[in-house]
């Protein structure tokens, strides 16, 4: 009998302990989980510029002198998807100033886009092999 | 539909790396510039689909881009090749303005981003808001000073003065206060106060660098264009402009350090500027007892080129100066009806661009096969009958390999001077950028050729035709 009713009181008491380990749990996330809301998408971020900044060095090393010029016409083209941004505050309708901002900031990107791309072609348009 | 979005971004990052991918070979790379076209129209789309603006803000956006794009479009179109540089500067300054205002669009409308409300955004945000601001201005301001400087409307001389990198230096520390003042405040006027400072740093860093060390500027300015676009992206939370940022910032690092290679000199010693002041000039001619220069008569020349094997053309920023690429290219054509075999040496830092004289030349329809680098064609020089060498001077002078007290000691060169003949087009005996003086012209097998490079060219070209 006695050891049936010390099983029991050991069950008690490990079921007691779960549950103060599972609070204990819960708190501990309920501490950390605004701080993993603000330093996540920060890390996620850093994460992806870095690794894209390695993809830049090896994908730039890889282009051929020759086109140095035309790869600053496509990599100032392609900086002004700046314009992005310029959008979605020109979308905001909440605030004037910022809606102004933006405006500016998509017509200049936009110059910049058209320009960079046409001018980078008429570049490489030029650039022929020997005939025959 | 934000998920979309993503994907879309996605698709441009992606498209945007095929870009710059293609140019690993000419054949590839018109393809690759479509693949960016199409990036960015996925980009723009996307994100005025999934932005979900009123129709008045459609609007905006769409005269937004229709004038800018106009604009953008006549320029290009319009643009001579000879003024690239010029343009390209003048493209980097509107990337940093246009940073700028997206920087001013998030602090006054921050929940557009959704990074908080106004007068309340996270720190972490204006801190990133604020690097995207002021590397944003510098770029601005900076590519302003290069466009001028490059355009001939500032003299490309450098601009020094007591004190200069103190003063610089000094601001860059205030800058640094303001930021963190900013970070804690939030307060709009010190926004303000950071946009205006980093305006006239990137000013006054710019003006003391030379008119020749513009390949690096411009370079190094392309990349701050990019860093300005990824802290943005960062201060917005857009993935894809932190990936074109990175792409952008890592591909104008490399260009400015080929470019410092090219000249052996650090980027802090070209970024300190002053260099190409002609302080040196007097010393360098030090000699005194050298034989007489020997001048030749465009005639002369093209009756030794007609009878040479091969030849070795050598352009610099004086044939783009002149425009003189199409004659260059007429006076290969005779020569190789002659049966002469023609090719072209180019310098990493021939021009005011990185790749400038590959671009004129292709411009003048010079085949790109027969244009090559420095280390392919070095060797060559030994077998060539003459090298013509065409407003370039310091990326031929000998001191840098003999010289150790030279200027440009230590930079590579062309080995024009092993050529049986070398021609030298030139004004006049001026010395070239870095002031130092060029014992070639002194040498018994070099042949000056006095004038405008085209108009001597032009005189090679009749002579050759008759």
């Amino acid at each position: 009998m006695s050891t049936q009713t010390e099983l029991a009181n050991r069950a008690a008491e490990l079921s007691a302990r779960a549950a103060e380990l599972a609070d204990f749990a819960r708190r501990a996330a309920e501490a950390t989980a605004p701080v993993a809301q603000v330093v996540e998408p920060f890390l996620l971020m850093l994460t992806i510029f870095l690794m894209a900044c390695f993809v830049g060095y090896y994908v730039v090393w890889s282009v051929t002198p020759a086109l140095h010029s035309p790869l600053m016409g496509v990599t100032n083209a392609i900086s002004s998807v700046i314009v992005v941004g310029g959008i979605l505050a020109a979308a905001a309708a909440e605030s004037d100033a910022a809606r102004l901002f933006g405006v500016l900031a998509v017509t200049l990107a936009s110059v910049n886009i058209f320009g960079g791309f046409l001018v980078t072609r008429r570049m490489l348009s030029m650039f022929q092999k020997k005939k025959g | 539909m934000a998920t979309i979005a993503t994907l879309a971004y996605l698709a441009a990052s992606v498209l945007f790396i095929l870009a710059l991918r293609g140019l690993s070979h000419p054949e590839t790379s018109r393809q690759g510039n479509q693949y960016g076209m199409i990036g960015m129209g996925i980009a723009i789309l996307a994100t005025i689909l999934n932005s979900g603006m009123d129709f008045g803000g459609f609007v905006l956006i769409i005269a937004g881009i229709a004038i800018g794009g106009s604009i953008g479009t006549i320029i290009a179109s319009r643009i001579q090749m000879t003024s690239l540089p010029q343009l390209v500067a003048a493209f980097h300054s509107l990337v940093g303005m246009a940073a700028v205002f997206v920087a001013a669009a998030a602090l006054y409308s921050p929940q557009s981003f959704g990074i908080g409300v106004p007068g309340n955004i996270k720190g972490a945000s204006l801190l990133e808001m604020s690097l995207g601001l002021a590397i944003g201005a510098i770029t601005f301001s900076g590519s302003v000073i290069a466009f001028l400087k490059l355009d001939g409307r500032m003299s490309g001389a450098p601009i020094l003065f007591a004190n200069q990198h103190k003063l610089n230096a000094g601001l860059g520390i205030l800058l640094l206060l303001l930021v963190i003042l900013f970070v804690a405040t939030g307060s709009p006027t010190l926004f303000w106060m950071i946009a205006i400072l980093a305006f006239g740093l990137g000013f006054l860093l710019i003006i003391p660098i030379g008119g020749a060390d513009m390949p690096v500027v411009v370079s190094m300015l392309n990349s701050y264009s990019g860093w300005a676009a990824a802290g943005i992206g960062f201060t917005i939370g857009n993935l894809l402009l932190i990936v074109t940022g990175a792409l952008v910032g890592a591909s104008g690092a490399i260009l400015s350090y080929i470019m410092c290679k090219g000249m052996n000199r650090s980027i802090i010693n070209v970024l300190l500027g002053g260099f190409g002041s002609d302080s040196g000039a007097a010393a360098a001619g030090g000699g005194g007892e050298r034989a007489p220069v020997k001048a030749g008569s465009p005639e002369d020349a093209a009756f030794i080129m007609k009878n040479a094997g091969k030849i070795i053309v050598v352009p610099g920023y004086g044939m783009a100066v002149a425009q003189a690429q199409q004659v260059v290219r007429e006076m290969a054509d005779l020569l190789k009806k002659e049966g002469v075999e023609v090719s072209y040496a180019i310098h990493p830092v021939a021009g005011r661009m990185p790749g400038h004289m590959n671009v004129l030349l292709a411009e003048a329809n010079v085949p790109y096969d027969e244009v090559h680098e420095l280390e392919e064609i070095n060797p060559e020089f030994a077998e060539a009958d003459v090298a013509y060498v065409i407003g370039a001077n310091d990326v031929t002078n000998p001191a840098a390999k003999t010289d150790k007290s030279s200027a440009i000691y230590g930079m590579p060169i062309l080995d024009v001077e092993r050529a049986k003949t070398v021609f030298f087009v030139k004004r006049g005996m001026a010395s070239g950028y870095a002031g130092v003086e060029n014992e070639l012209f002194f040498r018994p097998n070099t042949m000056m050729l006095f004038g405008d490079a085209k108009k001597v060219t032009q005189e090679i070209v009749q002579a050759l035709q008759r």
